[in-house]
């Protein structure tokens, strides 16, 4: 039902369930805020928001306060909702004077100075001055942990990052304790925070209290220049925003997007910054007498060029690591094609994952946006809270929406932040729910919008393929007579750039090895892209080519290595586990004479008698989308249609026993820019000693 | 003066056995399931007429409260009831429970029916612990005599729980409580949804002072109309009134609502000590309330209205008697400390004004402010003043505000006698 208003003389109509806030808003106003945030419950606590209401004596908290809970007036009238009176005005300045009296004046060494909520907000509705005169509070640091910095004098107890904390990110770990104006945030015993996400508390602290400690005093908002990028660090593709300044990435934050990441990132995304500057590959390299040495790129380009006209294309291979793009991928896949190479990998991880069984069959076809209508989830092999924290994060909110929804786990126990049902360990309860023996394929069956999330350890294994089928046919079994536009089959990947690989074909031709085959030895020459979690110790006398931007494991191995370009320093195409199609802008430019990776690619071409025809970014895209029609969908994703996994549903294979393993070991060392950096070394060590602690204490 | 025969409570100055026996005697429990057997209906609608007002302090109609209990509804509904006595001055509740529980525990049986609820929770304040054990005895005396519990005499499966709290003051704040009782810490909630819709464990719930519960046996028993016949109109019935500080015999004693302040203090107490002529400041409803003259003491009657017509409050009728022996400056700063202690800190203007009131306070009390400083503190105290969750920021600003109001010249007098005796040095 609608309700009519008149805000600030205009009148409006607003369907119940709005808040008197939104409604003002509506109507153009401006209302201040601290503790409100949309994500958040509604605290209500810092009595910014007041507004007047007609008939009410006391001016109302409008965060607060439901349209439809106003009390009607007599003659059926439209409220009338003042939010400049000076009534108004005067609650404002009174409440902003009581949260200054005891914030301390440090703005000039504040990191939240200059996107400071309670700096702009004394700017537009505060007094000009101070009155009081007595001494100001103090409040004694607090330790949360290496992401977050504390000053708590700063803390204004608007309590959105307690609320973040508990309702979000699924820790209970921080917390108001005291009472009046003692009242402090803190995690009591003053340990780190035990969560993937804890640093979007930061963004959420509206004054200081919460600054990010790897970046403290580094630089001022205004100094730097902004580009709003996809992250690489996980497979979900969330949203970003890269700062600058001089060139140098000086720290990532999140942007909104509610089909993705709503506005969380996880503190690897955002703290991974710093390995963007070390261990770089900032020029070719040659391997001389066992040692690399410093070469220019002709040197390089050629020598390479040299090896792989002279190699056998039966003896030459190719994999894609975890961060290539779409564009290089592409590139190599047209190079070594036109060579006559056959044997190119892609699934790093060793995923029995196949692209010729349909786009369904391998990517999360209800979309992240999806978990919100799920009603039952079957976790199988994978703990999303580590391969995808903001993925998980929505499965929570899901489980926050509704309690009664089932959520059950195949695979390794965990804590995934919301309570499931656990089911087993390894491939036979999945058989079992399979044949419907087991009580949770009747759950699923009940479900309107049942999903099964497959995650890479139950499919990066010899018999994935045969996994992957089983989960396909509970997925086909439970959809039948539902919604045919839901396919609640999903394949959570790891790596950003895994969906674009497979959507590119970047797997073994015919009669090409794969993965296991390419690394098993017995090749002149391997050409690693970005490729480094893979093991590389048998690869024997083989020539290898290494191109990525950090030193890492591939490079180590390598004999000659190109250096290209991170994530934030190209404009190039991820697609995310859902098969969203996004593109990285180029926020900074890549160290020394390292080049973006598809003209090192490109140039190699012509020195190898194989010209790619492109020669900008546009003419290869353009080529790409030829190929893959599919990349040419930029952030969108199609209705996939549950009839498509029907050739895997029907694929026979036989499953072992062994327990589902985990696709991450580490969450904070997943790539070779997370293993640079020395914040994520940090925070792994930190992990790994209050982990032993727990046990031990156990 | 009230006539003993109208007198509800007859053992609150403990005489007599608090216990089953003696209350049965006294009348408790008298009658009881035929009121039950009358229906939900009945009950309330003798409550409207006896025109109870909430003995807690605010002071709204009890019937009216009860009807807004939802009558179909397939959550539970609860009554609480409200024993965290912690207003400075406030010590009647206590006497009920120590003396009278009998009462407290048939007029939540009654209540709880009435509004259709099955469990009734008790809060009792942390400090009450003599209290809670009586209270807990007369409950299990109670369950003993089968007039409480499942499968009662009184044909209305009816449980009784005592909680006790952990002595902040405010957990006495409705729904406060509420967060107490469900484990978490006392913070007021956001009012609306108001707890008859959404109260404990998200289920209807009303919450009710312990008098208002315990007089509730006794107006069924003699009728609405009894009840409604004493005391002035819209301020009926009788009324616990509490008397402390500077009167010759402080006491807890029962009296027509509407009853003057002269009189109870005079019939009652003794006399102020030393005399009217040496009474400074009446503080008349708890420590929460704007205090009154001495002018005004002489000829108000303890009612709401009157009481809410001199700018101050019955609130739970605890008188603060201050002869002129008081540093009234002193004693609201204390009361301003009082406040800022008991803060639960979540919202702002009562989290850091009650802070800044009392630290003005402080030095106004030793006379080392200026002039201009108490139009200062009077508009901090507006600005704490309606601008809060709950009603604590209320209660902060008016005893400061009475001060202002009745009390100026004094505290002027303060600050030119500090700036006389400390003349400001010129390097400074």
């Amino acid at each position: 039902m609608a309700k009519q208003l008149i805000v600030d003389g205009k009148a409006i109509e607003v369907e119940d369930g709005t808040t008197l806030m939104h409604a003002c808003e509506m109507a153009g106003a401006v209302i201040p805020r601290f503790c409100y945030h949309e994500r958040l419950s509604i605290a209500g606590n810092c009595r910014m928001c007041l507004v007047e209401v007609q008939g009410s004596p006391k001016p109302v908290a409008s965060c607060a306060m439901l349209v439809n809970d106003l009390p009607p007036n007599k003659d059926g009238s439209p409220k009338v909702i003042n939010t400049t009176s000076p009534l108004v005005k005067k609650a404002r300045e009174g409440v902003m004077e009581f949260l200054l009296i005891n914030h301390p004046l440090d703005c000039p060494i504040c990191d939240q100075g200059g996107e400071c909520d309670l700096q702009d907000q004394a700017m537009a509705f505060g007094m000009g001055g101070s009155r009081y005169h007595e001494n100001k509070r103090a409040v004694e640091e607090k330790y949360i942990g290496p992401l977050i910095k504390t000053i708590m004098t700063r803390c204004i107890h608007c309590t959105r990052c307690v609320r973040y904390m508990t309702e979000v990110a699924g820790v209970e770990e921080l917390g108001l304790i005291g009472r009046g104006e003692d009242a402090e945030i803190t995690t009591y015993l003053e340990r780190g925070i035990m969560s993937e996400m804890s640093a979007n508390a930061v963004d959420l602290c509206p004054v200081g209290a919460l600054t990010h400690r790897p970046w403290a005093f580094a630089a001022r908002p205004w100094e730097m220049e902004s580009t709003e990028t996809i992250d690489a660090m996980d497979a979900v593709g969330s949203a970003i925003r890269v700062d600058t300044r001089g060139g140098a990435v000086m720290r990532i934050l999140p942007r909104n997007n509610d089909a993705v990441n709503e506005e969380w990132i996880s503190d690897k995304t955002r703290h991974v910054a710093d390995g963007l500057k070390i261990q770089r590959l900032d020029q070719p390299y040659i391997r001389r007498n066992g040692r690399l040495e410093p070469a220019s790129w002709d040197e390089a380009l050629g020598l390479v060029a040299d090896k792989i006209k002279a190699a056998k294309p039966d003896k030459t291979g190719a994999v894609a690591g975890d961060l290539a793009a779409a564009e290089e991928m592409f590139a190599l896949k047209d190079l070594l094609g036109h060579l006559g190479v056959v044997s190119l990998d892609c699934r790093q991880a060793g995923d029995k994952l196949d692209p010729k069984l349909g786009r369904a069959s391998y990517v999360f076809n209800s979309s992240i946006e999806g978990i919100e209508q799920a009603d039952a989830i079957l976790i199988v092999g994978s703990n999303p809270r580590l391969e995808a924290p903001v993925l998980n994060a929505r499965i929570r909110k899901r489980w926050r929406a509704d309690p009664s929804i089932k959520i059950a786990l195949i695979g390794a126990k965990v804590d995934l932040t919301y309570p499931h049902g656990y089911l087993g360990a390894g491939p036979e309860t999945l058989a079992d729910i399979a044949s419907g023996k087991h009580p949770f394929a009747e759950a699923l069956k009940d479900a309107k919008h049942p999903m099964v999330i497959v995650g890479q350890g139950a499919y990066a294994r010899p018999d994935g393929l045969a996994v992957l089928s089983l989960a396909a046919r509970i997925v086909v079994a439970a959809s039948s007579g539902k919604d045919a536009t839901w396919n609640g089959f999903n394949v959570l990947h790891t790596a950003a750039g895994r969906v674009a690989g497979l959507d590119l074909g970047f797997v073994p031709g015919k009669g090409g090895k794969d993965l296991a085959g390419i690394l098993g030895g017995g090749m002149e020459l391997v050409y690693l892209l970005g490729a480094d979690e893979c093991d590389l110790s048998k690869l024997g006398s083989a020539f290898v080519v290494y191109q990525g931007s950090h030193g890492d494991r591939g490079a180590e191995r390598a004999d000659v290595i190109l250096p290209g370009a991170a994530y934030t320093e190209k404009h190039a195409t991820y697609v995310n586990t859902e098969g969203r199609v996004q593109h990285t802008m180029k926020a900074a430019f890549s160290p020394g004479s390292a080049k973006e990776d598809w003209t090192i690619i490109r140039a190699l071409s012509a020195r190898a008698d194989a010209t790619l025809s492109y020669n900008t970014l546009k003419e290869l895209r353009a080529a790409m989308y030829r190929a893959a029609p599919q990349l040419a969908a930029v952030d969108s994703v199609e209705t996939r249609a549950v009839s498509g996994l029907e050739t895997l549903a029907k694929l026979s294979g036989q499953t072992t026993a062994t327990p589902f393993g985990s696709a991450i070991g580490d969450f904070y060392l997943t790539n070779p820019i997370a293993r640079a950096s020395a914040v994520m070394a940090g925070m792994s060590a930190l992990r790994s000693s209050a982990e032993q602690k727990l046990t031990a204490a156990e | 003066m009230l006539k003993d025969r109208d007198r509800i409570f007859r053992n609150i100055y403990g005489f007599h056995s608090p216990w089953l026996k003696a209350a049965v005697q006294r009348g408790a429990w008298d009658g009881t399931k035929f009121f039950i057997d009358k229906g939900h209906d009945y009950i309330i609608d003798e409550m409207k007429k006896s025109g109870l007002r909430g003995r807690g302090g605010a002071g709204f109609p009890t019937g009216l409260k009860w009807s807004f209990m939802p009558k179909a509804d397939p959550r539970p509904s609860y009554l609480v009831i409200n024993a965290d006595e912690s207003e400075p001055g406030s010590c009647k509740d206590r006497e009920i429970l120590r003396h009278d529980p009998h009462l407290l525990i048939e007029g939540a049986l009654l209540a709880s029916f009435a509004m259709r609820a099955h469990t009734s929770y008790i809060y009792v304040r942390g400090e009450y612990i003599r209290e809670r054990e009586a209270l807990q005895r007369a409950i299990d005396e109670a369950y003993e005599a089968k007039l409480i519990g499942k499968n009662n005499v009184h044909g209305w499966d009816f449980d009784l729980y005592v909680h006790h709290g952990a002595g902040a003051y405010i957990c006495g704040e409705e729904t406060a409580m509420l967060e107490s009782l469900e484990g978490k810490k006392g913070q007021p909630r956001l009012k609306p949804p108001f707890p008859a819709n959404v109260g404990l464990y998200g289920a209807p719930t009303t919450i009710n002072n312990v008098e208002s519960i315990a007089v509730v046996g006794e107006i069924l028993r003699r009728g609405g109309t009894w009840f409604a016949a004493l005391g002035l109109p819209n301020n009926t019935g009788t009324k616990l009134f509490q008397i402390s500080g500077h009167v010759e015999r402080p006491c807890v004693v029962e009296e027509e609502m509407g009853i003057p302040l002269k009189d109870l203090i005079d019939k009652h107490c003794g006399g102020i000590r030393g005399g009217w002529d040496n009474l400074l400041a009446v503080i008349p409803g708890g420590s929460s309330v704007r205090c009154i003259t001495a002018e005004q003491a002489e000829a108000v009657t303890m009612d709401f209205d009157a009481l809410s017509k001199l700018g101050s409050g019955l609130g739970t009728a605890a008188v603060i008697v201050m002869d002129k022996s008081t540093d009234i400056i002193g004693a609201i700063r204390r009361i301003a400390y009082f406040y800022k202690h008991e803060s639960c800190g979540q919202c702002t203007p009562c989290r850091e004004g009650t802070g800044w009131m009392w630290r003005v306070l402080e030095r106004m009390e030793r006379g080392q402010a200026e002039k201009r400083e108490i139009d200062l503190l009077l508009d901090v105290t507006k600005q704490v003043e309606g601008h809060t969750i709950c009603a604590l920021g209320d209660a902060a600003a008016w005893p400061v505000q009475g001060l202002i109001k009745n009390f100026r010249p004094v505290i002027e007098a303060r600050i030119d006698d500090y700036q006389a005796k400390h003349t400001p040095v010129a390097a400074e």
